[in-house]
């Protein structure tokens, strides 16, 4: 078990390791000239090429790759082109609200996917009728199409929720509430529908298996079948389900956010894009692949701890 | 009993080692040099449980496994590490019927698709490889309208009819039965070796008949090698083997396969606990 | 041996289901389904929309006019108005189709292209690529894909084309592994070694026997990757991030949103578009799926049935004189409602008895009803099955009286596991995976015996040693995977004595041992039913077991008794032709290299 989890810890650096390569190398290769873009057009050229220089543009990709390693290693990720403030703040500052979206929205989504799974799976049935229809109708929208159905209902309409977000430094429990409940209703519509459908799937299954018969003919109950075997054996499936649906929340928010005017993450992530403030941008995909990775590691434990097998060893 | 002067097959301290897994992880030895001979138109009952090897040496000689030692002659040419190129010509010589005859027939070809493939191979198409397949079809008391369905038409007699016919589209010389009635229920299991038999004493075809019962071993087979922990521990004569073995091993087998009547069961199950407190078998 | 209980759905009887050609036609299935119908006319418009763009569309979609400026519908000629630069809605919607098409199928091929081929590769052939490729994979799977596009997008500026490459690249994993499972899945099938024993080549091999297997799941997969792909490629274009100069329905959704309270019904138009392509993608894919399980039902399992349906109302009283007899099946029917209306019998007019200290028999081959019959007595019957007539009585009471087209459970849970067990045939997948040996052992008889967790673990080690395992303590902390299968083997038979039952129902319970196992599993049942006398209905096909251990004989043929009786007078001296046949099949005592049917090779095996 232990070894199994190093392994993953390795493993989890090395693909961290890679994908920064990657995406340094492809973000700042065709860069183009920023000193222009950050200054505007006005800007005459020496200006620019002085703002290049100090932005190191006019050193070679490795080594401004060496030297951005050197310095993350060291917790900095360098400051943003346009406002100065470093990476590490300007992430930090919105790393919460998109945080509570993400985890708020996998919790509701693990209970009711799994809820909506196992009716399904064990009544058949209208329920399990349901649910698939419901599975196929949630899985065919578009997140930002439900999101913008919502703000329109809801909050453009009826104004029962803010259609932009509330949220500020210091701002009230109720304006939380208040300002994210649209927005994870957005989020988990989608994922629940298609893990609900992956979930029943795998109760299937399990219930199919013929040591379920045979615990039946023990004169075990029901109910102790259901919740104590069959659970306990398809919850590793389940697991990895919710696993690949939390990184589809973290590219979820980044839509979400902007459709309701939150200023998270992944809102942050937008705006960069659009200015081409490269090292806010190279920040955002290491938070996010290092989120991924961790959760990814803690599914694997989990799993591993569920399975005789690899808890032997 | 056939008596041949020139073997067909002769394998001589058959080594099969199975790579382990991981990269320093040792290799599994599943066959610790392992000699049999086959003459023409005879056929070797292989006989063993499983996991003594018995397979293995069965996929060694049609190539499916790595042969580590030892080497395997097949009229008179060493195949034991032939490739690929010599496995195609070698294929119109030695051929196989596996087990399951389930998933030993691709399910999304028809049957004349599936009979015709080996054919192909050996350059026989079109009207020539039709006619072969009809008459294949015959050959196993198929009926022809069998050649445009596919596999999950038939039942699982049928089905192993159909992978016999393959195995002799090509009139080969050797054929490797692995475990080919096992599946099978028992009238078509009498069936299917009533098949064998009249395949046998019309083409004069060779068998490797590999099998996990001694009863079906002692009908097909004219000699009899009795396999354990990947050793052949006992063999000859057919009869002689499956009814008054020398070695413990195969007493133990013997005494073990039940007999259909109560009163001669009871007794093979008196002397089976004897033999079993004798020699202190553990349990498996 | 080939009576596959696990597969509930009654095996077809030999020289059967020959006359019925179903060929496996994937399109036409598709067709027939109204959801798949519904998919393939919305995708089929659409793609007719997008072809005809040019001809169809009223304006060039990318003339803005500034006195146009969101109009409503029908106004200055614009059908659906116009958008906050006045740009034709309804020519913009067909051009969108275009784009919205295009970018769903490069994304998908991208992805099938580099997924495929690798996963085949990988697959097969296994050993370094498969490594790297996975390894690689899961690189790609640990992406958020938008973030990635959003990384792409700030490199390479706004394109459509690079964007859906991208994706295409993210979605290659799910290609990859889906085409890697399903080749390793027939790597080693029987078929394949055949091919290779003829000498075919690798790339033949592939070509003619593993791409077919591979060619519907990726089919369906592309179809749900088109979905998610457009979905995906509209949420970019909705922000803002797509190419302005290209007309989607993104774009326009996002150009609403932001004009909502000048003009909502902007949103509207793109909104349906985008829901009902991606919701035809999703179906389509659904459908697919639906046709090709459809295809696979021969072999499909059915659930057991275990609601609390059937009658909870106490069952009459049995006849009188037969209430000292252990169990008593009559005029049993059970079948299958087929999809024609009709009830398809598995088990018809069946009728024994089994006394205390006493086996039973019963004996068939595949198809012959008798692990149905075994079922029913036990009330494990898939959830579909039927009681379609007949009684069984246990110990002076009806667990199905006349009448029943149930199983009534009530009436099962009270001897389930108490005083009717059952073992099964397979050891292995009879042990829940999960679960300590002992753990499986000892909560039945807590629960059913009422005795402590203590008591129930020493009574285990107990039973575990009288089923002759050498070291009791240590296999009852093992897990199932530890243990062999002759040892699995007497952990079921012991967990079926464990709670003092008066019958047994065993289930072919030696035909997947070796034979010397066999006879030890074999004499430890003989052992323990001698010592406490109960009764025992043994399912099995082989004679030879049956002569070891039964006491009577019930011979079943297509769902019917044929005969029955003393062991000595079925095995020595049977009445029916059938029998006979059967007892002709077996080869110990025959002639070796003889034939063994009088009428063998007549096609109808």
């Amino acid at each position: 078990m232990l070894r199994m989890i190093i392994r993953r810890l390795v493993s989890g650096v090395a693909v961290l390791f890679v994908v920064a390569v990657i995406t340094f190398l492809m973000l700042y290769i065709s860069a183009g000239d920023v000193g222009r873009r950050i200054l505007g057009d006005q800007a005459s050229e020496e200006a620019v090429a002085a703002k290049n220089t100090e932005l190191g543009l006019d050193e070679p990709v490795l080594e401004r790759m060496g030297d951005w390693f050197s310095s993350a290693l060291r917790g900095d990720f360098g400051k943003s082109w346009f406002t100065n403030e470093p990476v590490v703040d300007a992430i930090m500052n919105r790393l919460d609200v998109t945080l509570v979206m993400v985890f708020v929205s996998i919790t509701i989504i693990a209970v009711v996917a799994t809820v909506a799974g196992i009716t399904a799976a064990v009544r058949r049935g209208w329920a399990d009728r349901a649910v698939q229809i419901a599975s196929i109708g949630g899985s065919a929208l578009p997140g930002f199409v439900i999101g913008v159905v919502l703000i329109n209902f809801f909050a453009v309409q009826r104004g029962w929720f803010p259609a932009v977000s509330r949220i500020v430094p210091g701002a009230s429990v109720g304006d939380w509430v208040n300002s994210l409940t649209l927005p994870i209703i957005a989020l988990v519509i989608n994922g629940a529908a298609n893990a609900a459908a992956q979930i029943r799937s795998a109760f299937i299954k399990q219930l199919e298996m013929d040591y379920v018969r045979t615990l039946r003919s023990r004169g075990i109950s029901e109910r102790e079948i259901l919740f104590k075997h069959v659970l306990r054996s398809a919850a590793p499936a389940g697991l990895t389900v919710l696993s690949l649906q939390f990184i589809g929340l973290l590219g979820g928010v980044v839509v979400i956010e902007s459709i309701f005017a939150i200023a998270g993450m992944g809102r942050l992530a937008v705006d960069a894009t659009t200015q081409g403030d490269l090292p806010i941008v190279m920040g955002v995909v290491m938070y996010t692949v290092a989120i991924v990775i961790i959760v990814n590691l803690a599914v694997d434990i989990a799993n591993g701890w569920l399975n005789p097998k690899v808890r032997a060893r | 009993m056939n008596t041949t002067t020139d073997e067909l097959l002769q394998v001589d301290d058959l080594v099969v080692t199975y790579a382990g897994k991981g990269m320093f992880a040792k290799g599994v030895e599943i066959l610790h040099g392992v000699s049999l001979r086959i003459g023409r138109g005879e056929t070797l009952g292989l006989v063993g449980e499983s996991g003594c090897g018995k397979t293995t040496l069965g996929r060694a000689v049609l190539g499916l496994a790595p042969v580590t030692g030892g080497r395997i002659e097949f009229g008179g040419k060493d195949i034991s590490h032939a490739t690929r190129k010599e496995r195609q010509a070698l294929s119109r010589d030695l051929q196989v019927v596996f087990q399951d005859p389930y998933t030993s027939l691709n399910p999304a070809m028809t049957i004349g698709d599936i009979l015709s493939e080996p054919l192909g191979i050996q350059g026989i198409t079109g009207a020539d490889a039709r006619q072969r397949v009809r008459t294949l079809l015959d050959r196993v008391h198929m009926p022809v309208d069998a050649m445009d369905r596919v596999p999950r038409e038939f039942s699982g007699g049928q089905r192993q009819r159909i992978a016999i016919a393959r195995a002799l589209a090509l009139e080969p010389k050797l054929i490797v039965c692995d475990e080919p009635v096992s599946a099978l229920d028992l009238s078509t299991q009498a069936r299917v070796l009533d098949l064998l038999l009249e395949i046998q004493e019309n083409i004069g075809v060779s068998y490797l008949f590999i099998s996990h019962d001694l009863d079906v071993v002692r009908h097909i087979s004219h000699r009899v090698s009795v396999m354990y922990a990947g050793e052949i521990v006992e063999d000859g004569d057919a009869t002689k083997v499956t009814t008054d073995p020398d070695h413990p091993y195969t007493r133990r087998l013997l005494l073990a396969s039940p007999v259909p009547d109560p009163d001669r069961q009871a007794a093979r199950r008196e002397e089976r606990l004897a033999h079993t407190a004798a020699m202190g078998f553990e349990v498996a | 041996m080939s009576e596959n209980v696990t597969t509930s759905e009654p095996a077809s009887p030999e020289a059967g289901q020959s006359g019925t050609v179903v060929r496996p036609n994937l399109v036409r299935r598709l067709l027939k389904n109204p959801l798949g119908m519904a998919a393939a006319v919305i995708i089929g418009l659409a793609v007719l929309a997008a072809i005809l763009a040019p001809l169809i569309a009223t304006h060039d979609p990318n003339t803005a006019s500034l006195t146009d400026v969101l109009i409503g519908p029908g106004e200055n000629g614009h059908w659906l108005g116009t958008d906050s630069a006045g740009r034709d809605i309804y020519s913009r919607l067909v051009w969108g189709a275009r784009v919205t098409l295009l970018s769903g199928a490069l994304a998908a091929s991208v992805g099938i292209v580099l997924g495929l081929p690798t996963g085949l590769i990988a697959g097969y052939f296994g050993g370094k690529f498969d490594g790297v490729a996975s390894w690689l994979v899961n690189v790609l799977l640990s992406l958020p894909g938008i973030m990635v596009l959003l990384a792409v997008r700030a490199a390479t500026g706004p394109s459509v084309w690079i964007s859906m490459i991208v994706l295409g690249v993210l979605f290659a994993p799910g290609f990859y592994r889906l085409t890697r499972t399903a080749v390793q899945s027939v790597r080693n099938e029987l078929y394949v070694d055949a091919a290779r024993v003829a000498g075919l080549s690798d790339a033949r091999i592939i070509a003619r026997h593993i791409l077919s297997v591979v060619r519907a799941p990726v089919i369906i997969q592309a179809s749900m990757v088109a979905g998610l792909s457009i979905s995906i490629q509209s949420a970019l274009e909705f922000l803002g991030l797509g190419d302005p100069l290209v007309p989607t329905w993104g774009a326009m959704v996002g150009d609403g949103f932001r004009n909502i309270y000048r003009q909502a019904l902007n949103l509207v138009w793109p909104m349906l578009a985008l829901a009902v392509i991606i919701g035809g993608f999703v179906l389509l894919g659904n459908a697919l799926r639906d046709a090709l399980e459809d295809l696979e039902k021969v072999k499909a399992k059915h659930r057991t049935d275990t609601s609390a349906r059937g009658s909870l109302g106490s069952a009459p009283p049995v006849e009188a004189g037969t209430e000292g007899i252990l169990l008593k099946v009559s005029d049993l029917g059970v079948g299958y409602p087929q999809s024609d209306g009709t009830i398809k019998k598995v088990v018809d007019d069946v009728s024994f008895e089994v006394n205390r200290n006493e086996v039973v028999g019963i004996v068939g081959e595949s198809g012959s009803g008798k692990s149905q019959t075994a079922f029913t007595i036990l009330g494990l019957l898939p959830d579909n099955a039927v009681v379609t007539g007949g009684s069984i009585q246990f110990d002076g009471n009806y667990t199905v009286a006349l009448g029943d087209d149930r199983v009534p459970q009530s009436r099962l849970v009270e001897l389930r596991g108490k005083r009717i067990s059952y073992i099964p045939q397979e050891p292995m997948s009879n042990l829940d995976p999960a679960f300590t040996i002992g753990s499986q052992l000892v909560r039945p008889m807590v629960k059913v015996l009422g005795i402590s967790k203590d008591e129930a673990k020493q009574r285990a080690i107990d039973l575990l040693a009288s089923v002759g395992i050498p070291d009791p303590p240590r296999t009852m902390a093992a897990y199932p995977h530890e243990v062999s299968g002759g040892m699995a083997q007497r952990v079921l038979i012991a967990g079926a004595f464990s709670c003092d039952p008066d019958l047994i129902i065993a289930d072919e319970p030696t035909t997947a041992l070796d034979v010397t196992v066999q006879a030890e599993v074999l004499d430890v049942l003989r052992e323990l039913q001698d010592r406490v006398g109960l009764g025992v209905v043994m399912v099995t096909h082989n004679f030879g077991v049956v002569a070891d251990i039964c006491d009577r004989v019930v011979v079943m043929q297509d769902g019917r008794v044929v005969e029955q009786g003393a062991v000595r007078q079925i095995l020595r001296d049977p009445r029916e032709q059938y029998t006979k046949m059967l007892l002709d099949s077996t080869l110990e005592d025959k002639e070796p290299l003889t034939r063994l049917l009088v009428d063998a090779g007549e096609g109808s095996a």
